[in-house]
């Protein structure tokens, strides 16, 4: 059988579907989705407004750090949202149902990605918009540039999410705390809030293989010198080419394995 | 309960013989010549050769081979650890053989899984339905994945026969465990299927409800003519649903026939007591 076929959208809507009714059905879910970045946005916003108060630097600069959170709650929110959307099947041992139906492994790793798309954006509208009625930035400013940071940010998002979701498919909810440490590991070297240069040498050579560190960098451009870095935005699209096909394989691998393992019927609480 | 919901035997008692005699036909010829087994896999809906399931040094399922006919229920019975849920998840996709082959309605199921699992559905106690959703919310995600063309129809209708009309916007986890077992029935059913495995599928019913439950599956195996795989420890609900039965111990078929031929082999009174003679029998052999 082909990866697609003409059932395919039917498939991955159908998984879409399955995540929309348990967000749209519970308010604390829905709520707990726009809470956090909005906390988020709300706490940076007013570290920069005591610093532009403080810096002549931040004072010109106006947005650098709120736009740092905002596009790092891209980053965050969506490899969340991919691996909690894959941990919601194991925690109501789902899991063995949904692949023993038609859907394909390649559909169902396609729905995961659009969960994450909806659920970030989801988050990260409300706050984006408080930012602007708060603290007088627009993320929106940076314009075109924007709608490339944001899907390099998640796509980069989604290549973790994948691996560590095939992680718990193969070694159990014991891994499920990679979640979230992997991430937080990758924050202090992409340069969410400061140029990777200045980063140790051997530190900068990790964070040039990091898709985030090159769009990082690039908002700070757009910000502070009002420059679109297409090379940098050329160097995250191809890297991130790179990390996602890591994170399909991964998850393939581990999705064979769990297989191997007899775990897929296993999986659960 | 919903009336006139058959029970029991729904075949006629011509019919159930004639399944029975296709069942023993088909398996005298497939074991006595394990070549033939490719050409009788047109008219059978399952032809296991073979299988083999090892982990690392646990050997689950040890070379099993069985055919089971189009149309016909058949029990893989065994203790705990014989090898029947591995045997399922095998025929499922969600586990990989080590070696052998399923062929599944006439089609190699490793290169046709999912064409055939659209044809298939299952039901069992290691798989769950989403529990904050409510049933109709479930009942419609399965329709979608397994393409159902009218979703809301066919809900409706399992809805009526699975009596769970009332329960449909109710939230799965408030549901008693009877209830989400019929829930669970009616996402096994929701695609028509033609081909259902069951792994304990009145485990956990009080006997009223199990009873309706084994009504409703021998109904659907009449209107569909559908074919039954179940893994089951009810001795009872075997020796009247089913025309075949499968005795696994420690991954192996050690015995097979239809349950009356098996009681009179092994000159007992009941199923039950053939199964506690093919276990202790085992028990003994390991022991010894």
């Amino acid at each position: 059988m082909s990866a697609i076929d003409s059932g395919t959208p039917r498939r991955i809507g159908a998984v879409i579907l399955r995540h929309w009714y348990l967000i749209a059905g519970s308010w604390p879910r829905f709520l707990d989705l726009c809470y956090w970045p909005m906390v988020q946005m709300i706490l940076w916003g007013f570290i920069q407004t005591f610093l532009m108060r403080q810096s002549s630097f931040f004072a010109q600069t106006g947005g650098i750090l709120l736009g740092a959170v905002m596009l790092w709650d891209v980053l965050f929110r969506g490899q969340i949202g991919l691996a909690i959307s894959f941990f919601e099947e194991v925690y109501s041992r789902n899991l063995g149902h949904l692949l023993a139906t038609p859907l394909k492994i390649g559909e169902y790793m396609a729905a995961l990605m659009a969960v994450s798309l909806l659920r970030t954006a989801v988050g990260l509208f409300p706050a984006t918009l408080c930012a602007i009625w708060f603290f007088g930035f627009s993320l929106y400013t940076l314009g075109f540039a924007l709608v490339a940071f944001f899907f390099s940010l998640i796509a980069f998002g989604w290549s973790i999410g994948l691996f560590v979701s095939g992680l718990v498919m193969r070694y159990g909810l014991g891994a499920e705390s990679f979640a979230w440490a992997f991430i937080f590991a990758l924050a202090p070297l992409c340069g969410i809030y400061y140029p990777t240069t200045i980063l140790p040498d051997w530190v900068q050579a990790i964070s040039a293989i990091l898709p985030a560190s090159y769009i990082f960098n690039g908002m700070r451009a757009v910000l502070i010198e009002h420059t679109v870095r297409t090379d940098w935005l050329a160097v995250a699209m191809a890297l991130n080419v790179v990390w996602l096909a890591g994170g399909v394989a991964g998850f393939l691998i581990f999705h064979g394995q769990a297989r191997e393992r007899g775990m897929l019927l296993q999986l659960g609480e | 309960m919903q009336p006139g919901l058959d029970r029991w035997f729904v075949d006629s008692p011509r019919a159930k013989v004639r399944r029975l005699v296709r069942v023993e036909a088909m398996d005298a010829v497939a074991n006595s010549n394990p070549d033939t087994r490719a050409v009788f896999s047109a008219e059978a809906a399952i032809v296991v050769d073979s299988l083999i399931k090892r982990y690392r040094d646990v050997v689950a399922v040890d070379g099993v081979s069985f055919t089971v006919a189009r149309g016909s229920f058949t029990a893989l019975l065994g203790g705990n650890g014989a090898g029947k849920t591995t045997t399922l998840a095998m025929l499922l996709g969600l586990v990989r053989p080590t070696a052998g082959t399923i062929v599944i309605l006439g089609k190699d199921f490793s290169r046709h899984a999912k064409a055939l699992l659209a044809q298939m559905n299952f039901q069992s106690p290691y798989a769950d339905l989403p529990r904050r959703l409510t049933v109709r919310q479930n009942l419609t995600i399965y329709a979608h994945l397994y393409g159902v063309v009218s979703p809301k129809a066919r809900i409706r209708d399992l809805a009526q026969e699975l009596d769970l009309v009332s329960l449909l916007d109710r939230p799965l986890g408030e549901l008693s465990a009877g209830q989400r077992t019929r829930a669970g029935l009616a996402k096994a059913f929701i695609n028509l299927p033609r081909l259902v495995l069951l792994d304990e599928p009145t485990a956990s019913l009080d006997p009223d409800t199990a009873d309706w439950v084994r009504g409703f599956l021998a109904r659907y195996a009449r209107e569909a003519g559908a074919t039954f795989l179940i893994a089951s420890h009810n001795m009872l609900e075997v020796e009247r649903l089913c025309d075949q039965v499968l005795m696994m111990r420690q991954g192996k078929i050690v015995d097979s026939g239809a349950p009356k031929a098996l009681i009179a082999k092994y000159g007992r009174n009941s199923l039950e007591d053939v199964f506690l003679e093919v276990a202790r029998h085992g028990a003994r052999e390991a022991a010894s």
